[in-house]
């Protein structure tokens, strides 16, 4: 992919765009000139975020199911439709992480809010917007941050890799179900970053041996732009 | 009140009332079945705006409702055609609300988090142009904290977003619901589509339905801004050249269509703005069938039906309502009225209309 491709025409959303790997997807995007919203919780890092990338910013929490609708209308509303969505908030569940024998219910079902449920709310309150983007034959993508933790048990990560398991096969049942709306939907595992949420998770972790949350945004973007142009074409033929 | 409402609307009924003045009563869900390969439905895909805004008269300190009912300039979230209630809600019904303290150009009304300001009246004392003092995200952000939807008295519990958004609801430019979208999910649109049933969808601004004020009610609905997609243009004269019908699901759908409508019956695509009523003497030079919800006589939803159907067939449709107990209100069930085949301008047409609303 050439570093001058043109994405000003390209809407898309991030949720957790205030740091770790949804700021760099933020600022990646800014700086390639798309059309960029992102979601965060703490108005002050949103503002600043915003300021320093020119996105949009909004402030709102996608585990809360209040916020998910005044969230798509300011997505909509500041971008006028949206072509990708990428669902990249996150939360670890128990912190520390905890043994599912130890874990509050009240710790799991923030993972799941936060990871499934808000993931599944959001894309339902914008699948208006990315099916009107699809029958404008501008190819519409739906992008789940998803974890080697959705797919291996590891000791210590009960909440968050049933959270993230789950909303691997809801990405995977949905893209069945959207693809002749022509809406696609991936799971994308990132890689183990070093980030703010990795270090809470791992606090003794070597550093030098994660990804930098940089190096994973380039991957996206060469995932998200392949899946668009495999895509479009085919949408052309499939509408009137 | 609801949940009890969205359940109902799996069980919501249908009146398919054709041309020749027959009638079926279905349970909505068989909109999958109806049509026919080739047959076009257009629907309007406007998400709808948190339009109502409670707040202050800063001069006077009273309490007001304001509720944004058009555009100045449309996806111009500046400034907005408004009206002011008094103090309350939308429990009370609009024609019994308190009025609004006297206003004045360059008043400030306080809204939420929102700063506005009484631009100029538009030739009412109720009826004005508010300016937001701020600039779009903050404004886009304010309307989503503070507004809600615009309601009326018949809900009695407070809705949100996601009641009033259809479920194809993309573009926020829509200060009502356009509530015959209801009628659609995405297990019917595969169902059409699987058939060789076109769907399409274009942009309409949906305005105020109602005041409570008879001399405001009169000059409803305002004038309502559109988008027609080019694909959209272009499927409606490929429908129409291969004999298929066109099934407008909703009034604003309608309304985009007739005013975009070219001497040939294609319409034209591109930004347009709908103004004046459909009735009785309106000529449909474009819709070939409406899917709407139940409406009352003398509702300018209802009077536009008068340009597909007689008052006669009207009439009956009326009555067989009342009779199987059909809910009015806009989340409640369905009709669908095929254009009478005296109305139609080609031979074409009446051919497409002898096949009638059923699925084959």
């Amino acid at each position: 992919m050439p570093a001058d491709t043109d994405l000003k025409e390209l809407r898309v959303a991030v949720t957790g765009g205030t740091s770790g790997l949804g700021l760099a997807l933020v600022r990646l995007l800014a700086a390639r000139g798309a059309r960029v919203a992102f979601v965060a919780r703490t108005a002050r890092a949103v503002e600043r975020i915003a300021h320093e990338t020119g996105a949009h910013g909004i402030v709102g929490d996608v585990g809360r199911k209040d916020d998910i609708y005044p969230i798509a209308l300011q997505i909509t509303g500041n971008l006028g439709g949206l072509d990708v969505l990428i669902n990249n908030a996150s939360s670890l569940g128990p912190t520390p992480l905890a043994l599912l024998g130890d874990t509050e219910c009240e710790d799991f079902e923030q993972a799941l809010a936060v990871n499934l449920l808000g993931p599944f709310r959001l894309t339902k309150a914008l699948f208006g917007a990315l099916a009107a983007s699809a029958r404008d034959g501008r190819g519409a993508l739906v992008i789940n941050i998803s974890s080697d933790a959705a797919i291996n048990a590891y000791s210590g990560w009960g909440a968050y890799g049933a959270s993230k398991a789950a909303l691997r096969h809801l990405t995977a049942i949905w893209d069945e179900e959207a693809r002749a709306d022509g809406v696609r939907l991936i799971s994308i595992d990132p890689g183990d970053m070093d980030t703010p949420l990795h270090a809470v998770a791992v606090p003794d972790a070597d550093r030098s041996t994660l990804k930098t949350p940089e190096g994973s945004a380039a991957e996206i973007l060469q995932t998200m732009l392949a899946e668009l142009s495999s895509h479009v074409p085919r949408l052309v033929g499939a509408h009137p | 009140m609801i949940a009890a409402d969205r359940l109902d609307r799996r069980s919501a009924k249908l009146l398919a009332v054709e041309a020749v003045g027959s009638m079926r009563h279905l349970p909505r869900t068989h909109l999958a079945s109806l049509f026919s390969p080739g047959d076009l439905v257009i629907a309007n895909d406007a998400a709808t705006l948190p339009a109502s805004l409670p707040g202050m008269h800063g001069p006077s300190g009273d309490l007001i409702e304001v509720r944004l009912a058009a555009w100045v300039s449309v996806r111009n979230p500046t400034r907005f055609v408004a009206i002011a209630f008094g103090a309350g809600d939308y429990h009370t019904r609009t024609e019994d609300r308190a009025p609004p303290p006297p206003m004045s150009a360059g008043d400030r009304l306080l809204l939420g988090s929102l700063v506005a300001m009484v631009e100029r009246f538009l030739d009412h004392p109720r009826l004005f142009v508010l300016h937001f003092l701020s600039d779009r995200r903050a404004i886009l952000s304010g309307l989503a904290r503070s507004g809600r939807p615009i309601q009326y008295a018949h809900v009695a519990g407070p809705l949100a977003l996601w009641d009033i958004w259809t479920t194809i609801a993309a573009d926020p430019i829509a200060f009502e619901p356009p509530s015959a979208g209801y009628a659609l999910d995405w297990r019917t649109l595969a169902a059409w589509r699987q058939r060789g049933i076109g769907f399409a969808t274009l942009t309409h601004a949906a305005g105020l339905s109602s005041t409570g004020d008879p001399v405001l009610d009169q000059r409803l609905p305002f004038d309502e801004p559109y988008r027609i997609p080019e694909r959209t243009a272009a499927a409606i004269r490929s429908a129409q050249s291969a004999g298929g019908r066109i099934v407008a699901v909703g009034t604003t759908v309608v309304r985009a269509l007739e005013a975009a409508a070219d001497t040939d019956g294609g319409v034209r695509a591109g930004d347009g703005v709908a103004s004046g009523r459909i009735g009785r003497s309106t000529r449909l030079r474009v819709v070939d069938a409406i899917l709407t919800g139940v409406h009352q006589p003398g509702e300018s939803h209802f009077e536009l039906l008068r340009a597909f159907a007689h008052d006669a067939v009207l009439d009956r449709a009326l009555a067989a309502l009342v009779k199987h107990g059909y809910r009015t209100h806009e989340f409640g069930d369905s009709m669908l009225i095929a254009r009478r085949p005296e109305s139609n301008h080609t031979e074409d047409h009446l051919t497409s209309h002898s096949r009638g609303l059923r699925g084959r």
